[in-house]
Order: structure tokens, then C-alpha cells, then sequence
């Protein structure tokens, strides 16, 4: 390279002249950015599609009442939200704990990273935990995809008196909304568990260390919180309106 | 590519005052977030069921406070408030579709309800 700077080169100063990254971010982070982008797409479709249904509806299962127990307890009626409560409270944990694992990796703290890594993965598997026991309760019940409980125990889901054939009708959409939607969030929890032990492993053999920078670290962050990002609205959705 | 990382990395973290996330400061984003939660349940479990808020109250209220939930979430531990504005609005004009998706569908849905009934 000569000393003298060229007209041309000169041009290329300004964010967006091609002289630089105008984002000024990794191309790895960039692409995770627009994959999520993508991602609330597929989720706010599905959960759009599920307003849609229930806006339609003439009648809807009570969260307050299909929601009501606690799963893996003998707590079976008047106790709702405290098991999402808790789901709720993981997973913002963990999340918590992936951000300072990012800025662990900032500092290049290998062993904090290391630390609150397995702390966000013990979270993940705690959620999925939950999850399972949430699933199986309403599987009891007779809840899956198609198949809703007996006219017998549907009853309780509803206030007032709805007909019978509203109560099938609304259940079975709501059946299939449910496992479909929190099973797409589940299925996201348990794909980024597995990409931090990926990470944690990589951590731990020094990858990152000999490459000067917890970028990676950096980059399934963005994966997990927005996995959280989701919940949140799923919780809002499905659990308290 | 290693010692390109490294670059932006420090380019990132160099340039302005404190525009990064501290340990103080993710942990008053968690106690944010937990205090939201926490308002959203006690609208929930106590107000809704004694009936000083009607549902139809209610449910706006719990939109408005998951949307600030998602706002710390993204703007904080997804660190988008730091990034670049060029990066911030990539991102952020594409959920436009997703808002028009959701009046065309709340729409749609209104029309399907007198087909039902």
C-alpha cells in the first residue's frame, strides 16, 4: 500500500459508501439477527392464527380455569398462573444469566463464562422440566392435538352455561393451538439448550480464548433471549388474557 | 476471520461513553422485567377475580406491559440499543408486516364470528 490515499479510497469514507460495515457488527451476528427476524415471523403467525381463531369464537376454555393446578404437586384446582409463574421466572433466570455470561466473555472471564453458562443450561432444562409436567397434566385430562377431555370434565373449562357442542369445538381449537404453539417455543428451548452445551464445550477447550473473543458467547445469546422474548408473549396470550 | 472478530469487537466496544451492559445494569433489567410480571399477576389474581378491572380493561393493560417487557428484553440483553441505526431498523421496519398482519387477521376474524353464529 502507498502512502498517498487515493481519490477513490477517499470516497469510500461514509457508513454506507461500501468503505466499511456499515452495521458495524460480525457477519455471524448479522445473519443471527435476521434468522430471528425470520423466527418472529413463523411465531407471530402462529400466535396471530390463534388470536384469529379465538376472536372468532363464540365462546373460549378460561385459562383461569384450565391453568388452575399445579403439576408435579397434589395442588389440583384454585392455584392458577403459579406454575407458569414459576416457568415465567426460569426462564427470565436464565436469561439474566446468559447476558452475564456475555459479559463475562466481554472480559474475557473464561471460567465466569463457563459459570453462567451451565447456569443459563440448568435453567433451560428446568423450563423444558416444566413444560413436560404441564403437558402430561393436560394430556391427563384428555387434552392433545385433536383430542379434548370428556363432556364431563370440559364443563369445568367454561363459565356459565355454554352448549356442548361450542365447548368441543372451541376445546379442539384450543388443543391444537396450544401444543402446537408451545411446542414450537419448546422445541426452540431445547434446540438452544443443546446449542449452549455446544458452546460451554467450546468454552471449556479454549476456542474462544485462542480467538481472542466471546463473539459465539454473543451470538446464541441473541438465540436465548429471544426464546424468552417469545414466552413472554405466549405467557400473555394463552395464560392471562 | 478471528482477528476480524476481535476488531469489531473492540471497534464496537470503543467508540462513545458506557454503551454496553454492565453487571448493574442487567440486573436492573431483570428486577424491571420480574416487577412487570409481578403487576401483571396481581391484575390477574387480584383485581380481575374481585372485579375492580373488567376483562376487557384488563387485557390492553397486559398487551401494553408485554410489549415493554419486549422491549427490555430486546433493547437490553439483545443489546439492539447499543447497535448501530442502520442494524436497529433492519430489524425493527420489518415487524411492521406483522402489525398489518394482525389487522387484517382481527379483521378477517370479526367477519368470520357472524359466518359462525
Amino acid at each position: 500500500m502507498s502512502a498517498t490515499v487515493s481519490q477513490i479510497d477517499e470516497l469510500k469514507t461514509t457508513p454506507w459508501a461500501g468503505g466499511r460495515s456499515p452495521y458495524n457488527v460480525e457477519y455471524g451476528k448479522m445473519m443471527m439477527w435476521f434468522f430471528l427476524l425470520s423466527d418472529a415471523f413463523t411465531f407471530s403467525s402462529l400466535l396471530i392464527a390463534y388470536g384469529a381463531l379465538r376472536f372468532s369464537a363464540p365462546t373460549w376454555p378460561l385459562p383461569s380455569l384450565v391453568f388452575q393446578s399445579v403439576p408435579g404437586t397434589s395442588i389440583e384446582h384454585g392455584a392458577p398462573l403459579v406454575f407458569v409463574g414459576l416457568m415465567t421466572f426460569i426462564l427470565i433466570m436464565s436469561s439474566v444469566t446468559m447476558v452475564l455470561a456475555v459479559e463475562a466473555g466481554h472480559r474475557n472471564a473464561k471460567k465466569e463464562v463457563v459459570g453462567w453458562m451451565i447456569g443459563t443450561i440448568i435453567g433451560g432444562l428446568m423450563f423444558l422440566g416444566c413444560q413436560a409436567l404441564e403437558w402430561t397434566h393436560l394430556h391427563s385430562e384428555g387434552f392433545w392435538w385433536s383430542a379434548i377431555p370428556n363432556a364431563e370434565t370440559l364443563k369445568e373449562f367454561f363459565e356459565g352455561n355454554v352448549p356442548l357442542v361450542q365447548q368441543q369445538m372451541t376445546a379442539h381449537q384450543f388443543a391444537n393451538l396450544f401444543f402446537t404453539i408451545t411446542g414450537f417455543h419448546g422445541f426452540h428451548v431445547f434446540s438452544g439448550v443443546i446449542i449452549n452445551i455446544i458452546i460451554t464445550i467450546n468454552v471449556l477447550a479454549g476456542t474462544y480464548e485462542k480467538r481472542g473473543s466471546y463473539l459465539m458467547v454473543e451470538k446464541v445469546g441473541l438465540y436465548w433471549h429471544f426464546v424468552d422474548l417469545v414466552w413472554v408473549f405466549v405467557f400473555t396470550f394463552f395464560y392471562l388474557v | 476471520m478471528s482477528s476480524e472478530n476481535t476488531d469489531l469487537h473492540h471497534a464496537e466496544g470503543g467508540h462513545g461513553h458506557e454503551d454496553t451492559m454492565t453487571r448493574g445494569r442487567i440486573w436492573k433489567v431483570f428486577f424491571i422485567l420480574l416487577a412487570i410480571t409481578c403487576i401483571e399477576f396481581f391484575i390477574a389474581l387480584v383485581l380481575v377475580p374481585k372485579g375492580t378491572v373488567p376483562l376487557h380493561v384488563a387485557n390492553p393493560i397486559y398487551i401494553i406491559l408485554t410489549l415493554l417487557k419486549a422491549f427490555y428484553i430486546v433493547a437490553f440483553f439483545m443489546h439492539l440499543k447499543f447497535e448501530r441505526k442502520g442494524l436497529v431498523f433492519s430489524i425493527l421496519v420489518p415487524i411492521l408486516f406483522i402489525i398489518g398482519l394482525i389487522l387484517v387477521l382481527t379483521n378477517e376474524s370479526h367477519h368470520w364470528i357472524t359466518l359462525r353464529m
